[in-house]
């Protein structure tokens, strides 16, 4: 009989890079079908820019260092950064900006510490904190969603736009951005957080019509809609076990357990749990973008230490930064300190027992 | 003698690039072309100053107290430079503020005391400050031209402040923007285009010495082993 040997672990799913990527791509696809519902063409043209940026760059610098292109290209992580960045940009952002953002993640962010499993930072939100830094106004300027714009835009009207800043008719991404009663929209978070500041308390808020069509009182129906379409999706990856189930439950149950705090010290002015959770990119972020095996922890407990604080820090700057949302920001913050997590989270071997400490003076 | 310091002070060691000395004032100030080149020709004239009265006074200051008298001539200059400009590039003084007197505290400038002035005599050592000045203004010019372009897309925006009234015409429009890009302006954007400048000075260091290496290995004379000349 043959004794067949062999080591640990031995019952695994051999999975490689590029299928990994190409699931999590699939699990998009419920999120930017809600997406463009909602918020019309641009999110696929922001798409195909990024993923050409992302294509070219990379060929680019890989070709720069010496490396072989194909093999680069064929793990399908440029194109996740890609979609990933896309879908998080305001859908009318001019192209320039999406192709800075795709180049920086690319480039900067991924390439520049050493390819795919060196980079320090989640390359989509690294990229995304730095356009959002560079360019405030563009990158806030989000389009009301669905019916509730005033002016119908078409898909020739969204090329235009991204492209050359003005629509077939005319308008200006302003004018584009205007509701039907001619007010401005802005996004719920951002909504809400102007209100607030200006004196009306949380629950006025939330009653403004924007609220009123939604599943929840506390979200509006294109926001909420297109949150839940990308956590059917990362649903989906954890039971195919592309990723655990550790960061995306920490980082929901963080955002809640500070949101219902804040909220029982003054429920006037900090927003409810539920809001905080269904409204931004919670739980977009929860599944699809803390979930990075290359820049989040890797030890059980320290994912959910590090999804924890990402919801920690995701209601705190909310609530008290000059940003309406922040799941990018806390991403970046506690890639920084993943290293240290790791560090002290090291699991137990079995059998293996902490060392005694020498206690001195004692007999 | 004087042409090694040349090339070291603006080239091989470079106090910005290759010491990395002085990088808090090189960060912050280099958000335009104006103010790098300003604060640069201060730097180079504290150097040139504090040099020329270390060397001097070299041979009367004992190793103890050293630090003390660097920084107390080095102060001196500093405050004389501060004066010049409050009276002579008012708006300048201005927008450079608190990075004129922090000229002080320039480990570039102890540095050169310490390492160059106090072992040399006057003329060498005024001269390595010049240079090591002039390398210092090069990369504040150098980045903060980088960072105002990719910002705002002019170059010498300002100038007025440092040349007079006359060279308001020298601002050079490259491109205009509804949306500057701000990283570059912002201190992150310093960071990135200092690492940049020095990844690049490595590269050309790297392409120098291939080439050196090259043309040697082309003008090497073959020895005849087999011949019986």
């Amino acid at each position: 009989m043959k004794l067949v040997l062999s080591s640990s672990p031995h019952q695994h799913v051999r999975r490689r890079t590029d299928q990994v990527m190409r699931l999590v791509i699939y699990a998009m696809v419920p999120g930017v079908i809600a997406q463009l519902y909602f918020f019309g063409w641009g999110v696929l043209i922001q798409m195909l820019i990024a993923l050409v940026t992302a294509l070219v760059s990379e060929s680019a610098i890989v070709a720069l260092r010496k490396r072989q292109i194909g093999q680069a290209l064929q793990d399908y992580s440029a194109v996740v950064t890609a979609l990933l960045l896309a879908v998080s940009l305001p859908p009318l952002l001019p192209w320039w900006m999406t192709v800075i953002g795709t180049f920086f993640a690319i480039a900067v962010v991924k390439q520049l510490y050493g390819g795919l499993g060196f980079n320090l930072f989640n390359p989509a939100m690294a990229a995304y904190v730095m356009l959002l830094i560079s360019f405030p106004a563009a990158m806030s300027s989000w389009l009301p969603p669905g019916e509730l714009a005033a002016h119908a835009v078409s898909f020739g009207d969204v090329v235009s736009v991204i492209f050359t800043g003005f629509s077939q008719s005319g308008y200006d991404i302003n004018q584009l951005r205007a509701g039907i009663d001619g007010v401005t929209m802005a996004t719920p978070l951002d909504y809400v957080k102007t209100q607030v500041s200006q004196g009306y308390t949380y629950s006025e808020a939330i009653n403004h019509r924007q609220f009123t069509d939604s599943l929840w009182s506390s979200a509006s129906l294109g926001w909420s809609a297109v949150a839940l379409a990308y956590m059917l999706g990362g649903l989906v990856l954890i039971q195919q076990r592309i990723i655990s189930w550790h960061i995306p439950a920490s980082l929901i149950a963080g955002v809640a357990v500070t949101a219902t705090f804040l909220s029982m010290i003054n429920g006037d002015v900090y927003g409810s749990a539920l809001f905080h959770c269904i409204n931004g990119a919670v739980l977009f972020g929860a599944f699809f973008i803390a979930t990075d095996p290359v820049s989040a922890s890797t030890t059980p407990r320290g994912r959910l230490i590090f999804g924890a604080a990402i919801g920690f820090w995701t209601v705190i700057i909310r609530t008290f930064g000059g940003y309406p949302d922040a799941i990018a920001f806390s991403v970046v913050i506690m890639n920084m300190a993943v290293p240290l997590i790791d560090y002290y989270t090291q699991p137990k071997v079995y059998g293996q027992q902490q060392p005694v400490k020498q206690t001195q003076g004692e007999p | 003698m004087f042409k090694q310091l040349t090339i070291d002070g603006l080239w091989k060691n470079n106090p910005a690039l290759v010491q990395l000395l002085g990088l808090c004032p090189l960060l912050a100030v280099t958000s335009s072309v104006i103010n790098g080149l300003g604060l640069g020709l201060a730097t180079a004239l504290v150097l040139i100053g504090s040099n020329a009265t270390v060397s001097i006074i070299r041979d009367w200051v004992t190793p103890a107290i050293r630090i003390p008298v660097f920084v107390m001539i080095i102060a001196a200059f500093v405050t004389i430079i501060q004066l010049l400009m409050n009276a002579f590039t008012y708006e300048l003084y201005l927008a450079l503020g608190i990075f004129i007197p922090l000229i002080v505290t320039n480990c570039a400038i102890i540095g050169r005391a310490e390492a160059f002035a106090s072992k040399n005599p006057l003329p060498v050592s005024a001269f390595d400050g010049l240079m090591m000045g002039l390398g210092f203004t090069f990369i504040l010019v150098v980045l903060g031209g980088l960072r105002e372009l990719l910002g705002n897309g002019t170059l010498l925006n300002g100038a007025e402040r440092l040349f007079g009234a006359g060279a308001e015409s020298w601002k050079v429009t490259v491109f205009t923007t509804e949306h500057p890009f701000l990283l570059a302006i912002l201190p992150p954007g310093a960071f990135l285009g200092m690492g940049l400048l020095i990844a690049v000075k490595n590269i050309i260091d790297k392409k120098m010495a291939e080439q050196a290496a090259a043309s040697e290995t082309k003008t090497v004379v073959r020895a005849r082993v087999t011949a019986e000349s």
